[in-house]
């Protein structure tokens, strides 16, 4: 079963890393956000494969976990987890940042297709979660809240404000992923805003800390399945490569938002067909 | 709804416009909502809301001083069906956590009310930090924004139960200190977006809001011994400005006047010169408010006396208009 899983979220990781290069193929001069989208890819197929409750053909149900994309540049994750589980349409995903299209380059909240909370603007969403996270304890809903976190994001003061707040409020059912990709738009945030032990900071902040590889669908798998003890909010830590699986996207700033030209997408394409990543 | 006995009125007076909204509104339209939720950035013990602290623990979330975390977890309680009042003082509530305002309740349309206290010059000798003068021109540029000001402490009370009908996002101004003077002295109807005619005038229409709605009442006493026949209307609501009321006020008027505890740029003169400029042939409008500048320090009295914002001021001013 476990393998299964497994090999269910590999699977899913790859389909979606393909997708979303088409995606930014198609997008054009527009160019897309593939560095910290691809980043955070095991992820996103991790929770969407394995670990969210949601039923797609009645998306407000009231026991759904939430799900708060806060890094909302990375619809690249997003969006194709979103296509792999059935809330968007292969056609829908193909009209991603055309005129008009509901798949804008940041989400905007459409409950119908699976999207919690409009993004773009970085150090919004935790906050919003906290308050999800008390009603659902104050209403004794099983239901878990979810936010998705840059560590450039980080950056941003609102965040620890909020982190503080779901401590003082014991909000054990919500937890923070962080995309660890140490790139922000200028450069490694070690050079540009140094987080320092962002681990020892957020235990300091009254939260139960995990650090994990963010590329291993199993390890990310069984870090989220954990069970809950205690009443400590709880963040995990992916450690992760911006652009991951691209040979000339990883770990390059220049790739946070770029236009993908025909042969860079081919190159792209046989590397991701190539390698089954971990 | 509490009967508004005059007893009442007095009381609510001397508890100003937030002693009210807070002490006495909110306590009652929870009683009947389990939905309503009450947030407050460390200024519980001000805002007069420690009955509701004590009635409905469950119910209410001190967030510290993190006026922009507070906007956050509204929008998430909001997000999940609560109706949620949030507060803290004006200047802050608006500026600090503005794009919390402009995106988590503007953009996502939740149903969060933002209570802004002490606006105008209220906080006196705090100083500037403390002055709410920018608080209009801010929040109404913001799509879905309902914006109010209530004139005294019995429109304070309506302010709140209105907005805990409407499932929309409502920036409420609370104006004045303690001991707000009267202005209504029995029940009526508010709605929304409706103006109110307080006194009928066929030379000048004063349009004003908040605090200054009693100020120009005053000051079209003064007018009336002049010569000089002023109506008032309270515009209670700066956004949606009621437009039908500015087409009767520039119709029967030689002059229109707005009169607000606010900067004179982007605040309800804007708001209301924003339409009248699309009308033809309209009177010229004056202009009164703080000018655009930063205050000096002083207490509440003398700031408005300085800043020329007293009845015999605002008549003054309207009487030199009308002579020109």
């Amino acid at each position: 079963m476990k393998c299964e899983l497994i090999n269910k979220f590999t699977v899913m990781a790859k389909s979606m890393r393909l997708n979303a290069l088409k995606m930014a193929l198609n997008a054009g001069n527009i160019g897309a956000h593939l560095g910290g989208g691809f980043s955070c890819i095991e992820i996103f197929a991790v929770m969407y494969g394995g670990i969210m409750n949601f039923n797609i053909s009645d998306p407000m149900w009231d026991e759904r976990d939430r799900f708060l994309v806060s890094k909302a540049h990375c619809v690249l994750a997003y969006y194709t987890a979103l296509y792999e589980v059935g809330f968007i349409s292969l056609e829908e995903l193909e009209t991603f940042e055309s005129n008009g299209s509901f798949l804008a380059g940041h989400p905007m909240r459409n409950l119908k297709y699976g999207i919690e909370y409009s993004g773009g603007s970085l150090g919004l969403a935790l906050s919003v979660g906290v308050g999800m996270a008390w009603d659902a304890k104050q209403k004794k809903r099983k239901n878990r809240v979810f936010v998705l976190l840059g560590d450039g994001e980080c950056d941003e003061g609102s965040n620890w404000e909020a982190f503080m707040s779901a401590s003082q409020f014991c909000l054990d059912n919500l937890i923070v992923i962080i995309d660890k990709n140490n790139l922000q738009y200028d450069g490694l945030t070690s050079e540009i805003m140094n987080l320092g032990n962002l681990s020892q900071k957020l235990m300091s902040f009254g939260w139960e800390v995990f650090e994990v590889n963010g590329h291993n669908v199993q390890a990310i798998y069984e870090i989220l399945t954990l069970p809950i003890q205690g009443s400590k909010p709880r963040v995990i830590i992916a450690d992760t490569i911006k652009g991951k699986g691209v040979s000339f996207m990883e770990g390059n700033r220049e790739w946070h938002h770029k236009t993908l030209n025909q042969v860079q997408f081919e190159t792209a394409i046989s590397e991701i067909e190539r390698e089954i990543i971990e | 709804m509490t009967n508004l006995t005059s007893a009442n009125i007095r009381a609510w007076s001397r508890l100003g416009q937030m002693g009210t909204f807070f002490g006495v509104a909110l306590l009652e339209i929870a009683k009947s909502r389990d939905s309503v939720k009450v947030l407050t950035a460390d200024l519980a013990f001000l805002s007069g809301l420690n009955r509701f602290k004590t009635s409905y623990p469950d119910r209410f979330i001190n967030v510290g001083i993190a006026e922009q975390n507070m906007i956050g977890i509204a929008a998430g309680l909001a997000m999940e069906g609560n109706c949620v009042f949030t507060t803290t003082y004006a200047t802050f509530i608006t500026m600090r956590s503005f794009e919390q305002i402009r995106h988590n309740l503007g953009y996502h349309n939740l149903n969060v009310k933002v209570i802004g206290s002490s606006a105008g010059l209220a906080m006196g000798m705090s100083g500037n930090t403390h002055y709410a003068i920018e608080d209009l021109s801010l929040i109404r540029t913001i799509p879905n924004l309902i914006v109010l000001s209530p004139a005294d402490s019995v429109e304070a009370y309506m302010t709140a139960l209105a907005a805990a009908e409407s499932d929309l996002p409502i920036y409420i101004r609370l104006t004045g200190g303690l001991n707000c003077p009267i202005v209504y002295n029995e029940s009526y109807d508010f709605s929304i977006g409706k103006s109110i005619m307080l006194r009928e005038g066929g030379d000048v229409t004063i349009i004003a809001s908040g605090t200054m709605v009693y100020v120009s009442l005053e000051a079209a006493k003064l007018l009336e011994s002049y010569g000089i026949s002023a109506a008032v209307i309270n515009m209670h609501t700066i956004k949606p400005i009621d437009k039908e009321a500015i087409e009767i006020a520039c119709k029967r008027s030689q002059l229109i006047v707005t009169v607000e505890e606010h900067n004179v740029v982007g605040g309800l003169g804007a708001a209301v010169s924003e339409y009248k400029s699309t009308l033809k042939n309209t009177p010229i409008q004056l202009f009164i408010g703080i000018p655009d500048t930063f205050c000096k320090p002083g207490d509440y009295k003398y700031l408005l006396d300085y800043y020329e914002l007293s009845p015999n001021s605002i008549a003054q001013k309207i009487k030199k208009t009308m002579k020109q």
